[in-house]
């Protein structure tokens, strides 16, 4: 708690422009998807949202240069942050969950197992099995077959968990004031995640070209899609904030006992990795 | 590195006054007309957008549910077809849910909050600003909906699959990310109120000193925070197995629509909770003020409150004890249910004990906060019956479910909102609102209210099942009587208007303390309160809660 040192911005545009840009997004993509036009409404929204969000950010780097933050805007921003992590582990948790559900309770059920055999009576010849090859309606055509953990998967796991080390290594580089270190780690940790980026893209055009997972494959494909989908988002995500934040030590931002920028990044990506150990365990490798 | 400073930012970090003064140096000279509202980071005025934010859907929604009622006003088709009933059933609910109470709370917490701890203002105020901003576009669109090819959402408030995927209209689409951007905004909200609540405290006050409007609002904006994300999957799927051909809901492509039902009501039990437990903490400040003695049992409604929403995590299958559960999950999630009377019971118990000896004056706030402790408790009462599995059986569907969410939502949420909305308003406008006009709404919207909800219970008893434009004829009598009541009701929220207005406009000057009972750092600043309060923290002194 401080002693009414607390900065409280006057003014600002950025809020409002930043929620008619997610507006324009949404209807655009809307528009796209129920009416298959539009898609450039979408487009001017994502621009929107961008440079809005740049602006925004670059106001807050100003302020934060300009050493208007006390600790306790310190702080805000870390409970901010942090529970904003929390937010996205509850995403993720809702997709994890579908796909428990589903291996656990409903594929069994459809086969048969248990006193409610309801669900059972629907497709009488299926059998419960996983990964999912065989849906249980023939109109429905599951994977052909799915990928060895040890092959791709594997390899993306590793480069992500080196990927967090070299980000703790950047970070204590930062801390003892070996700025170049600094520099040289997380371009690594960049370059790390801009492999995994196209390691999973090579996945998903094997899935679709040679191993029949897509989007329609049955829950298989569903659940494989929308896990390592979101998961890859993040990854991109990520990865430019942490080039901006590469650009930033170029300028000589953050301080070595100061820079709560730079540990936001580094929540976000190792919470990044943290959901790839789960997906390389639930979706790849059981 | 050379440093440019946006030209909108002063430097007013450094400004301080002293406690009484209501002089400000260093504020610049606000934008005005709509421009002040567009770029507020205020929390006082984002506080009032919230509120009239949430005035406006109330009577929106509340104008969708008088055309629902109006059809069943009597048996037979009259007004509407059946399809466009449907939609308005459904964004009755959406709308009440969503826009109007969720917008509230979130409005009184924006401007009682920071009063209440001492501090400056939200810990982020250009989120704070986002997150409103956000309201207006999510339901514009979600509106919009109405008027496009196929209609609105017609699958009630609650969209199971498969008749919001395979069987929905076309604008579902639509619907679904205009619920993507409420939920950005109540998750942003809660992330802010967290900080807030955390952070900015005056010096001096603990947790346990906080008052328990900001402790029931720390535990729901955890709620939201944990729940929200799983809304936005679950609308997620919802939205791939229209557009792009996933079975997340499709058995034959070995998905479930059981598995919706599971994730949406992990985000919709605790959503409940989210929509009354700010409503104690307000009861909880206006109950001591006119008993004139302080709460009693504090410790054990923070406890109480903190049980009630880990347990809220765990019963979310009551709602679906029809759906084909295991005997061993019926079990579960019924005694599970069960148990959160316990925490509830312990907060009936410290308001009426909080009354007990109390001097006790009714004044409109104290009216509305009674009401609410009676009537929450009936709602309460008709939950327990709905907790028993085999009981549900019977009830489920029916009109008793309209009745018994009716009753902790409408005098339960919606009360404590009047409730607080009145008790406050003198520190807002520095007027009182008009006694004799608050209290003609007072007791205007209590037999309007139990016109309109209690015979719902007797409706739903004998077998009437809910989002259905016609019945039988032996439903006739309560449903006229629902009716009647309903449009008693939807009436005399005009005069709530009525109040507001003219308290904003003038009135009896209010003193910064302007109830003699109110101990929380809130009347200790001018009434109205200015602009920018508490920049140099208060010496919080504990008081005995």
């Amino acid at each position: 708690m401080s002693g009414g040192s607390y900065y409280v911005p006057a003014t600002s545009r950025w809020p409002v422009l930043c929620s008619l840009a997610l507006g324009v997004m949404m209807i655009g993509l809307g528009i796209k998807l129920v009416y298959d036009t539009g898609l450039h409404l979408a487009f001017i929204g994502v621009i929107g949202i961008v440079a809005v969000m740049w602006l925004w950010f670059r106001d807050v780097v100003i302020e934060s240069q300009g050493g208007l933050y006390d600790a306790q805007m310190d702080r805000s921003f870390r409970w901010g942050m942090g529970w904003f992590v929390f937010s996205e582990v509850m995403f993720f948790a809702a997709f994890f969950g579908a796909l428990f559900y589903v291996r656990m309770f409903a594929i069994p059920w459809l086969g048969g197992e248990g006193s409610k055999g309801v669900a059972a009576l629907l497709w009488p010849d299926f059998v419960a099995h996983w990964p999912l090859i065989n849906p249980p309606d023939s109109s429905i055509s599951g994977p052909q077959q799915v990928f060895s953990p040890w092959q791709l998967p594997l390899v993306n796991t590793l480069i992500l968990i080196t990927s967090s080390i070299t980000l703790t290594i950047a970070h204590e580089a930062l801390k003892e004031g070996y700025r170049k270190a600094c520099r040289n780690w997380l371009t690594g940790t960049v370059l790390l995640g801009v492999c995994f980026i196209i390691i999973q893209g090579v996945e998903y055009y094997e899935a679709y070209a040679h191993y029949g997972i897509t989007l329609e494959a049955g829950i298989f494909g569903a659940t494989f899609f929308i896990l390592t989908g979101f998961h890859g988002v993040h990854v991109i995500v990520g990865t430019l904030i942490l080039a901006t934040i590469l650009v930033r030590i170029q300028k000589g931002h953050f301080a070595h006992e100061n820079h709560f920028g730079f540990e936001a990044s580094c929540w976000y990506w190792h919470f990044v990795d943290v959901v790839w150990v789960g997906l390389f365990i639930f979706v790849y490798v059981l | 590195m050379a440093l440019k400073l946006p030209p909108q930012h002063n430097l007013q970090h450094s400004s301080t006054i002293t406690a009484d003064s209501q002089v400000h140096h260093g504020h610049p000279a606000q934008p005005r007309g709509i421009l002040r509202w567009l770029l507020t980071t205020n929390h006082k005025e984002i506080g009032s957008l919230y509120l009239i934010f949430s005035l406006t859907m109330f009577f929106i929604g509340g104008i969708f549910a008088l055309v629902v009622r109006a059809e069943l006003f009597q048996p037979g088709l009259q007004l509407v077809n059946p399809e466009f009933f449907n939609q308005m059933t459904t964004m009755h609910g959406l709308i009440m849910v969503f826009a109007a109470v969720m917008p509230a709370f979130t409005g009184l917490a924006n401007w009682m909050i920071p009063l209440q701890i001492g501090a400056p203002d939200m810990a982020l105020p250009r989120l704070n600003n986002f997150s409103f901003w956000l309201l207006p576009v999510a339901f514009t669109l979600l509106l919009s909906t109405l008027l496009m090819p196929g209609g609105g959402p017609n699958f009630g408030w609650t969209f199971y699959a498969p008749l919001s995927t395979t069987y929905a209209p076309p604008s579902t689409t639509f619907f679904i990310l205009a619920i993507h951007i409420a939920g950005i905004s109540s998750i942003l909200g809660a992330i802010n109120i967290i900080a807030t609540i955390l952070n900015m405290r005056a010096p001096g006050m603990r947790l346990m000193d906080m008052p328990l409007f900001v402790w029931t609002w720390l535990i729901t904006a955890f709620l939201l925070i944990a729940v929200m994300p799983v809304l936005a999957g679950v609308i997620t799927m919802m939205l791939m197995d229209i557009n792009f051909g996933t079975n997340f809901f499709n058995a034959a492509g070995g998905g479930d629509p059981v598995l919706f039902q599971h994730l949406f009501w992990f985000f919709g039990h605790p959503e409940v909770y989210i929509m009354i437990l700010p409503a104690f903490g307000i009861v909880s400040a206006i109950i001591p003020t006119f008993a004139r003695k302080p709460l009693f049992g504090y410790a054990s409604m923070v406890y109480a409150t903190a049980s009630i929403a880990l347990l809220s995590f765990l019963v979310w299958a009551h709602h679906m004890f029809v759906v084909g559960l295991p005997l061993v999950a019926e079990l579960f999630f019924m005694y599970s249910t069960m148990l959160i009377a316990v925490p509830t019971g312990v907060k009936v118990f410290n308001w009426v004990t909080t009354l007990f000896r109390g001097s006790i004056s009714f004044e409109s706030p104290m009216l509305f906060s009674l009401a609410f402790v009676v009537l929450f408790t009936i709602g309460g009462f008709s939950g327990l019956m709905l907790a028993i599995a085999p009981a549900d059986f019977q009830y489920h569907d029916t009109y008793f479910v309209v009745a018994h969410f009716h009753y902790v939502l409408v005098p339960g949420a919606v009360f404590a909102i009047m409730a607080g909305v009145y008790y406050w308003l003198p520190k807002w406008t520095g007027h009182y609102p008009n006694e004799r006009l608050a209290q003609w709404h007072f007791w205007f919207s209590i037999v309007g209210v139990n016109l309109t909800f209690f015979p719902m219970h007797f409706a739903g008893l004998a077998g009437m099942p809910r989002r259905i434009p016609d019945y039988a004829l032996q439903f006739a009598d309560f449903n006229f009587i629902s009716s009647i009541g309903a449009f008693f009701f939807g009436a005399s929220q005009l005069l709530f208007v009525l109040v507001v207005v003219l308290c904003v406009r003038g009135g009896k000057k209010a003193p910064a303390k302007a109830w003699e009972g109110a101990e929380d750092l809130e009347w200790t600043v001018p009434s109205p309160a200015p602009l920018h309060t508490f920049e140099t923290p208060p010496n919080f002194h504990r008081s005995s809660h």
